[in-house]
């Protein structure tokens, strides 16, 4: 690693000078070079990720209205005060819960069952794979745009299914029916990523305490329940977390389908919609970030209980 | 004479053709599920306006592209597919530039505590980036601009890049570096004229998935776009608030939008969940 000593001579001449400043520098970059390649990209992500937190946090302690010319006044902690007396805001706390809760309990049971299938050899399995990455590699906007094309209940399929005497239900406008058919479209659209991260998983798991448990004598659903599962656990944990963050944040999924008004939305709307909502269709700027900075904790908080019951368990 | 053993093997097999079968049933049962939203969406932008409003739908019809060639003539859809060409290039340019280097210090010099850090970086609400964003933006007349949106967009592609570049880069053996640095080369020389070169297929992952991720996106480009920037995916939603509805059209541009991301899957299906779980599962 070490470099040679620049040779003397040269240090009289322009050149030697530029050389030896050049081997300098050379040595700097050596030396450091573990903090100066990530440097750049640090940098980038301070100022567009660390500095604009920085900034909503300094405006959920201020009154101001994006609309209005006038300056952010400080008003300490009522904007905080404000989001928690507020109905609207509980209700899309509400839910919230109700939709990542639904989701994450069909989406993991299925998305296992799925990956279980697939792990076995059969013709075709790469491609039945690879196919199976259109729904949540495909542009969210164009698969909704399918999905409430499907759901329109004279045009779409539901109104095909109707026309073989099953209900005609306009499942988007209903207000008990909308949010399960959010959680069928989240489930349709990131069931595919559970399965191939718990395929990922499957595939590395060892083989030995599968061919000992059959030379045991164990059943299928022995080997499943006592061999693939606990052996599984880590993996599910990290398809869990992924799904518990990002259903926490819907927005594509019922954005589309439904938009950010629609008859039902006193009924579905979730909290990154709300935040939307307050944030650029109502301009109050100070109130949306307080409500921005809750909804931060309430995610990180759901995140961090969930690595603390995986802890626990491990132990 | 009764031959038991022959008649259990005959059996055997038949019990092994069954299970075969129910086996490919069922995986059909539940594949094919997942693909009926594109099939929907397929069959309406190739239906002509009378068969859109037929109740019950119709399955079998005579398809027609009069759709297709009616968004793409009426509403510039090439102008904006370049916008969004150009705004998801430029991301992964830069998610490259910044994201390469970093990935190189993080393999090379097996820095930890980073995936901490892309972790809470995922559970941030976007909202609140984006909120900033668009007061200084617009303060900075970097609204409706092609460098805005990169900028803004760069936020997808350079985590994914350091990422999916991080696991390429650990796969290069430490003595290739070494024996670049011996022969005189630099670190940076070492990175540039060693590891560059032989992860360039690492580097096309990471662009490719990047610009995907760039090309989906939509809420960023709604609210930091405008009509001479406006992305494809806002082009496809803010055919739905017309008032003058036309459902063929809208399938038509979702059809467009997304044909090219399904393309690309192919090519880089092998690396997607790696990615898009941030190293968390070996895909």
């Amino acid at each position: 690693m070490t470099k040679d000593v620049p040779i003397r001579s040269h240090s009289f001449s322009i050149i030697g000078i530029i050389t030896s400043l050049n081997d300098k520098f050379e040595r700097f970059v050596d030396k450091k070079a573990a903090i100066l390649f990530p440097a750049p990209a640090i940098m980038i992500l301070v100022g567009l990720f660390a500095v604009p937190i920085v900034y909503t946090l300094y405006l959920s302690f201020h009154f101001w209205n994006l609309s209005t010319t006038t300056a952010p006044i400080p008003i300490g902690f009522d904007n905080y005060l404000q989001v928690f007396q507020t109905e609207r805001f509980w209700a899309a706390f509400r839910h919230t819960i109700y939709f990542s809760s639904l989701s994450i309990m069909i989406q993991i049971p299925l998305g296992l069952g799925i990956a279980m299938l697939l792990n076995r050899d059969f013709i075709g399995r790469g491609l039945v794979r690879t196919l199976f990455l259109f729904p949540m590699m495909a542009t969210p906007v164009s698969t909704m745009i399918g999905w409430r094309l499907m759901l329109d209940p004279n045009s779409g399929l539901i109104g095909l299914l109707a026309s073989w005497g099953l209900p005609r239900v306009a499942l988007l406008s209903d207000p008990f029916w909308a949010m399960p058919t959010f959680v069928l479209a989240d489930t349709w659209r990131w069931t595919p990523f559970v399965s191939l991260i718990l395929l990922s998983g499957l595939s590395s798991l060892p083989e030995e305490p599968f061919e000992a448990a059959v030379i045991d004598g164990a059943s299928a659903w022995q080997l499943f329940t006592y061999i693939t599962l606990p052996l599984l656990r880590p993996t599910i944990f990290v398809a869990v977390l992924f799904r518990v963050i990002d259903s926490l944040k819907v927005f594509d999924t019922i954005f589309v389908l439904s938009g950010v008004g629609g008859g039902t939305r006193t009924y579905t709307e979730t909290l990154n919609i709300y935040a939307y909502s307050e944030s650029f269709e109502y301009f109050h700027t100070g109130y949306a970030s307080a409500l921005l900075v809750i909804f931060f904790f309430i995610v990180f908080g759901f995140s961090l209980g969930l690595a603390k019951v995986r802890r626990a368990n491990d132990a | 004479m009764l031959n038991p053993g022959k008649l259990g093997k005959k059996n055997l097999r038949w019990k092994r053709v069954f299970r075969t079968i129910s086996f490919y049933l069922l995986l059909m049962v539940v594949m094919i599920p997942f693909f009926i939203p594109f099939y929907w969406l397929m069959i309406t932008s190739l239906k002509n306006n009378l068969d859109m409003i037929s109740i019950p739908p119709k399955l079998i019809f005579t398809p027609t592209l009069a759709n297709y060639i009616k968004i793409i003539t009426e509403n510039d859809l090439l102008q904006f597919g370049m916008n969004s060409a150009i705004v998801a290039a430029g991301a992964c340019v830069v998610g490259l530039l910044f994201g390469a280097p970093a990935a190189f210090g993080i393999a090379h010099y097996r820095i930890k505590s980073l995936s901490m850090s892309i972790l809470l970086a995922r559970i941030i609400p976007g909202m609140s980036l984006l909120l900033p964003w668009f007061i200084w933006f617009q303060r900075m007349r970097l609204l409706n601009t092609y460098q805005g949106l990169i900028m803004a967009h760069s936020i997808i592609t350079l985590p994914l890049t350091v990422w999916i570049l991080i696991s390429f880069f650990e796969d290069i053996p430490d003595e290739l570096i070494d024996a670049a640095l011996i022969d005189g080369c630099s670190i940076v020389g070492a990175f540039v004229r060693v590891v560059l070169p032989i992860s360039l297929p690492g580097v096309m992952v990471a662009f490719i998935l990047g610009f995907v991720g760039s090309w989906n996106e939509f809420l960023l480009s709604s609210i930091l776009g405008g009509y001479k920037t406006q992305t494809l995916p806002v082009v496809a939603y803010r055919q739905i608030e017309i008032f003058t509805l036309d459902w063929g059209g809208v399938a038509a541009a979702a059809m467009i939008l997304t044909i090219p991301v399904l393309l690309l899957t192919f090519v880089v299906q092998k690396h997607i969940i790696r990615g898009l779980s941030f190293g968390a599962v070996k895909g």
